[in-house]
């Protein structure tokens, strides 16, 4: 009797480990159920094209002044292309990852190498605050005050451009790249430090070219993840880019991304039509971009644990 | 000469490495202090009592901040006893090199790492459309009741976001139990399950608090998973049922900054809003800390 229900309080527990992968594949189908459609419904494609209008160039535009790549759904003759939008979160991510990589990398190797307890017990809750910013008010900060700090600093164009998002989106990513670096720093033995310095090493030559190196798949990781943030984050982008759907490669222009399409226009879109599974098939792109990119982080941070000795 | 050269190196690294450490603290300290300036003087009982009038350029907040109450309080009352199941999985059931914790290990992994609008169109997706049509087919004979933006949904939303905050916080805390509390409970007789649930979890507790806690810092700060799923622009009236669409205070931010027919008259309110919102999810994750901090000094100490 008291193993039966034993038995059945471990199969009820292990329920929800089911529940827990239940819920991802039910993120992606649900998802991607309402994109689907769109490569084989008349209406989806007449309007957008499939794949071929999506990625590839088009005829738009004059042959002086040819547009190749338009994102430009409400319109006579409605217009698909998701380069404009990858562009644009690549050129955001990027500004972001210049910002945010060194900083958290030299910040991570001060609190774990150099800095006196005193100070380490004073930049690991600042990151941690950091980290609790609701994006919403990193987009409000960005929006109201850092774009004018930038506008009247270099004299730009626009208020609201790639560099402005991507600076305030290197400030969501940062303390992730950061905690994980800092996790990984720390994880390296004390005796690896030891033995460096007894060689005659000074503290530096040990921080990095032991420490850093033993400690670079777990850094790595790091950059991986706060990619992947930067690629899927929304509000930041949504209002602090311009959201103008322009291929350029020029950063002091607006942009538009990924995310911030999705939440910009689904609202307004009727439900079921090409457009809507458009919307869905981006956010399917996003999931699926994410998936491949933490599990790379995951495989590393395992790597780095295997080769520390630690797993 | 090769000595001061190595010395020199030592502290050029040592300093630039500071400055960036302490950049950070620095714009931390510019992205407070700037909102506190603008936002102080309207923080006022009116302002978190009041209700928007003059199309949100005058009165206050409270339908966002009664809304994001509900919000948080429904989501935690989902998250939290499902993500401590799967932590109590995770920690004192799973066999470590079996498929399944591999599987649903990397699956919590993931979760985490789904950007946020993508939780947003699963939840209309799913959610509204799905389980709501569902709803209303058996319950309501096919009366639009369920089946569309309602503050149940987008609290379901919020709670599968929130799912690994809550499983990583319980099970960094059942692991800090130590061995001896489960061999101590064994040799009295008690079984796993008595063990779990009497010995081991009671002493996790802690960690259950700060993982609903940071669950809900975490809830009230994100805007793009609940955009199509139940967050109003402005409603003259409180909600009162699962089904009722909220205003939540991120959402007001992201509307008042976006869309304010006039910008200018806006912004005080805007800063104060924004004040309200950060001070609400520092509270919440300063208290999380600490008792984390006390739980990890404890289980040190014995």
């Amino acid at each position: 009797m008291r193993q039966l229900r034993e038995a059945l309080i471990e199969r009820g527990i292990q329920l929800t480990a089911w529940g827990a992968i239940t819920i991802v594949f039910l993120i992606f189908v649900f998802v991607a159920r309402e994109a689907a459609p769109l490569f084989w419904e008349q209406a989806s494609l007449e309007e957008v094209g499939g794949m071929q209008k999506l990625f590839l160039a088009q005829k738009y535009g004059t042959p002086e002044a040819p547009l190749p790549y338009v994102w430009q759904p409400v319109s006579i003759v409605p217009k698909y292309s998701l380069m404009p939008l990858l562009l644009g979160t690549l050129k955001v991510t990027l500004v972001a990852m210049v910002c945010a990589v060194p900083m958290a990398i030299f910040a991570a190797v001060y609190t774990s190498e150099y800095a006196p307890r005193g100070i380490r017990e004073l930049i690991k809750p600042g990151v941690e605050l950091l980290a609790g910013f609701p994006s919403v008010v990193l987009g409000f900060f960005a929006l109201i005050v850092l774009a004018t700090w930038l506008q009247d600093l270099f004299g730009l164009e626009f208020r609201l451009n790639a560099i402005n998002a991507g600076i305030a989106l290197g400030l969501a990513v940062l303390p992730i790249i950061y905690t994980v670096s800092e996790d990984a720093l720390s994880a390296v033995p004390q005796r690896f430090r030891e033995a460096s310095l007894a060689l005659g090493a000074s503290p530096s030559q040990t921080a990095w070219g032991v420490v850093l190196p033993a400690a670079l798949p777990g850094i790595f990781a790091g950059i991986i993840l706060g990619f992947g943030r930067a690629i899927g984050e929304t509000m930041i982008v949504l209002m602090a880019s311009g959201n103008a759907a322009i291929t350029s490669l020029a950063l002091a222009e607006p942009v538009r991304t990924m995310p911030a399409t999705v939440a910009a226009e689904l609202a307004e879109v009727v439900f079921g039509s090409p457009h809507w599974r458009v919307l869905f098939f981006i956010g399917s792109l996003l999931f699926l971009f994410t998936l491949a990119i933490n599990t790379a982080g995951t495989l590393l941070t395992r790597y780095l644990q295997r080769r520390l000795g630690m797993a | 000469m090769a000595l001061m050269g190595k010395l020199g190196w030592d502290r050029t690294l040592r300093w630039l490495t500071g400055v960036a450490a302490f950049a950070i603290l620095g714009i931390l300290g510019l992205l407070i202090g700037q909102i506190t300036y603008h936002g102080w003087d309207r923080l006022t009982w009116e302002f978190l009592s009041g209700t928007p009038r003059a199309g949100m350029t005058e009165g206050g907040i409270f339908p966002a901040i009664y809304g994001t109450a509900l919000l948080v309080v429904l989501m935690s009352i989902f998250v939290v006893p499902f993500g401590v199941l799967v932590a109590i999985y995770f920690s004192e059931y799973a066999d470590r090199a079996g498929w399944l914790y591999r599987i649903s290990r990397q699956a919590v992994n993931n979760l985490a790492g789904v950007p946020a609008i993508v939780f947003g169109l699963f939840g209309l997706g799913f959610f509204v459309q799905f389980m709501g049509q569902a709803v209303d087919r058996a319950v309501f004979g096919g009366a639009l009741t369920y089946g569309q933006p309602a503050l149940l949904w987008a609290a379901l939303t919020m709670s599968v976001l929130t799912l690994p905050v809550v499983i990583v916080s319980v099970e960094e805390a059942l692991q800090a139990v130590p061995q001896t509390y489960r061999e101590a409970s064994y040799s009295l007789g008690g079984t796993k399950s008595q063990t779990i649930f009497r010995v081991v979890l009671p002493h996790a507790l802690p960690g259950v608090l700060t993982g609903g806690i940071l669950a809900v810092s975490r809830g009230a700060g994100e805007v793009a998973p609940i955009l199509f799923v139940g967050a109003a622009y402005y409603l003259p009236d409180l909600p009162t049922q699962l089904n009722h669409q909220f205003m939540e205070l991120g959402y007001h931010i992201f509307i008042l900054s976006t869309q304010s027919p006039d910008v200018e008259a806006t912004k005080p309110l805007l800063y104060t809003t924004v004040l309200v919102l950060l001070g609400l999810t520092f509270l919440l994750n300063a208290v999380a800390i600490v008792i984390r901090g006390r739980m990890r000094a404890a289980l040190r100490g014995t």
